[in-house]
């Protein structure tokens, strides 16, 4: 679930707010989003993928928990790392034109059972 | 609402409006727009991320279009599927997903080379197949409305005319009035959070029942994906490469991810099930990464190695998403039922190609951009043969939403959600079926649905909610009602009571109706031999 809108990182470009599919943010009046419904996150991290920033973190659970403080996030690569494996952002290529699965769908075919 | 005389904050006027911004829905928007219609596609979310494909990775049913390459195609899950498929669709969905597959990569989809340094097109990268999408469909002049869920159809006398519903971020309301409707608003997953599927309760088959559409193969609509016990991604494809274990580290005979998922659900009933990915060799271990970045997130997030690492799994409901089940076709262009009204993807039913059981991503992805193509070209073609007085027709939404005016809270929409997940999650009544236990919950859903149908919401937020509550009832009604009908076991349908299949219920069933819901069976089918040469 979202835990972190970082203030220090958000240029309040509301990507974030429109981006979500289920309507979790709303927009403070200084701009920067709020968490404003936890509950409707369903953890499908797009809302990473949309930030031009790397301002917020996606917890992989699926109910709220005390997520990592944001220094640790930015110390420990995680901040957004999901965008940079998905290939968005300048200067990036697209993780798609890097998809193996060709390769893994040749393997599974000699897999029994596919 | 109901029969209320339509007045809304937003109101717009389009040749077709699209109900629903995931593959099926961009595409029907897009082929209506090439058409030259003018087109409105609304999303409960947002057009780009909504739905199971924008979060995921999927394979893509691309097969070269050879005849011994379309046939092995063709061929492979028919027995799977209870020989419920038809060859006719199943090649018209290989050509058409041939052709669409071509088509992203003139668009600029980038897709990645093999290693013979060719094009390689059997997989779509969720993120970025929707984010283009998006822009296509914007840039072919359709108007897009995010966070704009559809809450009732309009029609009259002569068919569908539209929709009307809340903007979620304003409270407003809108309507569209249009000629043709496409519904491709998806499956239904009950809420279960697997990965992108919230959105996803069902609404479209709620909203064209209540227009008279009828559904088909809602018996099979119990699927489960496999997925971490602690996070939503549900990839069951990847535990191809795992062992399940007890928590004392012993291995879980018969365990699997294709026909093993009942002993993985047998076993999660009176204990944990631990999976760990050790069947992957290095190599495929880097060509599952590549290929799917969003399935290792959670394990990288929490320092799991998913290889070397037993993990809890559990099965998360995908109940329509991955079955087959959906708003029932009349003939090849999408139509349903009712006039001026067509349905696309997992909205629609995925029988044609599928039978009674799940073709995986692969199909469901094929057959959304095919029958959102179709869907979108036969709505613009009805759309412009109306004729220029279609604007000026009397219009009224057909939901019975309202008309007893008793008012629902926040907390009973809740209680009422959480009333149908009891119902359709446990494995003892969805998975493993037998007619007391399946007559007992239709009861008691039954019960639930005199309760929900006449709600009222207080504001914008709690209608959406409370549609959903409604929706996701419906369709465990349509769900238990043709799973009683069908007493034998086929495709993804397992009745304990009857564990064979017979040849006597070689059908499809059609189910529909809201206060009453009826079942009906179609006339039996040919073996699929026969089907081919015919």
């Amino acid at each position: 679930m979202i835990e972190l809108v970082s203030n220090t990182r958000c240029i309040a470009c509301g990507q974030c707010v429109s981006a979500c599919p289920t309507r979790v943010f709303d927009i403070s009046p200084s701009g920067i989003p709020v968490i404003a419904r936890q509950d409707d996150c369903q953890t499908c991290f797009m809302c990473e993928l949309y930030c031009p920033v790397d301002a917020l973190f996606v917890s992989p659970h699926d109910h709220p928990v005390e997520a990592p403080a944001e220094s640790v996030l930015v110390e420990s690569g995680l901040l957004g790392s999901y965008r940079k494996q998905v290939g968005w952002g300048k200067g990036r290529t697209p993780g798609a034109a890097n998809d193996q699965s060709y390769l893994m769908f040749k393997a599974m075919q000699k897999t029994p059972g596919h | 609402m109901g029969n209320a005389a339509i007045q809304s904050d937003v109101e717009r006027i389009a040749d077709v409006l699209v109900i629903g911004g995931g593959p099926a829905g961009t595409w029907a928007a897009l082929t209506a727009a090439a058409q030259g219609a003018s087109v409105v596609l609304v999303d409960k979310g947002y057009c780009g991320t909504s739905g199971a494909t924008a979060p995921s990775g999927t394979g893509v049913w691309y097969v070269e279009p050879t005849e011994e390459q379309q046939e092995a195609a063709m061929k492979s899950r028919e027995a799977l599927g209870g020989y419920l498929a038809d060859r006719g669709w199943m090649k018209r969905v290989l050509n058409q997903t041939y052709a669409n597959m071509n088509d992203l990569a003139l668009a600029g989809y980038p897709y990645s080379l093999d290693d013979e340094g060719q094009s390689y097109r059997r997989s779509l990268q969720g993120p970025e197949y929707m984010r283009l999408m998006r822009k296509r469909v914007k840039k072919a002049g359709v108007i897009i409305m995010d966070h704009s869920p559809a809450l009732e159809l309009l029609a009259d006398e002569h068919g569908v005319g539209g929709a009307s519903g809340v903007r979620t971020e304003t409270g407003e309301t809108w309507t569209v009035k249009a000629g043709a409707v496409v519904i491709a608003s998806g499956g239904c997953a009950f809420l279960s959070k697997a990965l992108g599927c919230n959105v996803l309760t069902g609404d479209g088959y709620l909203i064209a029942a209540e227009a008279g559409a009828s559904l088909s193969g809602m018996e099979f609509s119990n699927a489960y994906g496999i997925s971490p016990t602690f996070a939503t991604v549900t990839k069951t494809a990847f535990y191809t490469w795992a062992t399940f274990y007890y928590e004392d580290g012993s291995i879980i005979e018969g365990a699997g991810s294709q026909q093993g998922r009942s002993v993985i659900a047998h076993t999660l009933k009176t204990q944990p099930v631990y999976a760990r990915l050790d069947r992957a060799t290095e190599e495929m271990q880097r060509w599952m990464r590549a290929a799917q970045p969003n399935f290792f997130l959670p394990f990288d997030r929490l320092g799991i190695d998913p290889f070397t690492q037993m993990f809890p799994v559990t099965l998360r409901l995908e109940g329509t998403v991955r079955g087959t089940g959906g708003i029932h076709l009349i003939d090849e262009s999408c139509a349903s039922a009712v006039p001026g009204l067509y349905a696309a993807g997992d909205a629609a039913t995925r029988q044609f190609i599928c039978g009674g059981f799940t073709g995986g991503g692969s199909h469901n992805a094929a057959w959304a951009m095919s029958s959102g193509y179709w869907a979108g070209e036969a709505a613009s073609a009805y759309a412009t043969g109306l004729g220029s007085r279609s604007d000026r027709r009397e219009l009224k939404g057909v939901s019975a939403q309202g008309s007893v005016s008793a008012l629902a809270s926040t907390d009973d929409v809740s209680e009422w959600v959480a009333a149908v997940k009891r119902e359709v999650e446990p494995f003892d009544i969805n998975l493993f079926r037998t007619e007391a236990t399946l007559n007992q919950s239709l009861g008691r859903l039954n019960s639930l649905w005199r309760k929900v149908q006449h709600a009222l919401a207080a504001n914008a937020a709690d209608a959406v909610r409370l549609r959903e509550a409604q929706a996701m009832t419906a369709t465990a009604r349509w769900m238990y009602a043709s799973a009683l009908a069908r007493r034998e076991s086929r495709g993804m349908h397992k009745r304990l009571d009857y564990p064979g299949t017979d040849d006597a219920q070689h059908y499809r069933i059609l189910t529909g109706g809201l206060n009453e819901v009826w079942v009906k069976p179609e006339a039996a089918l040919h073996r699929t031999t026969e089907v081919h040469e015919r």
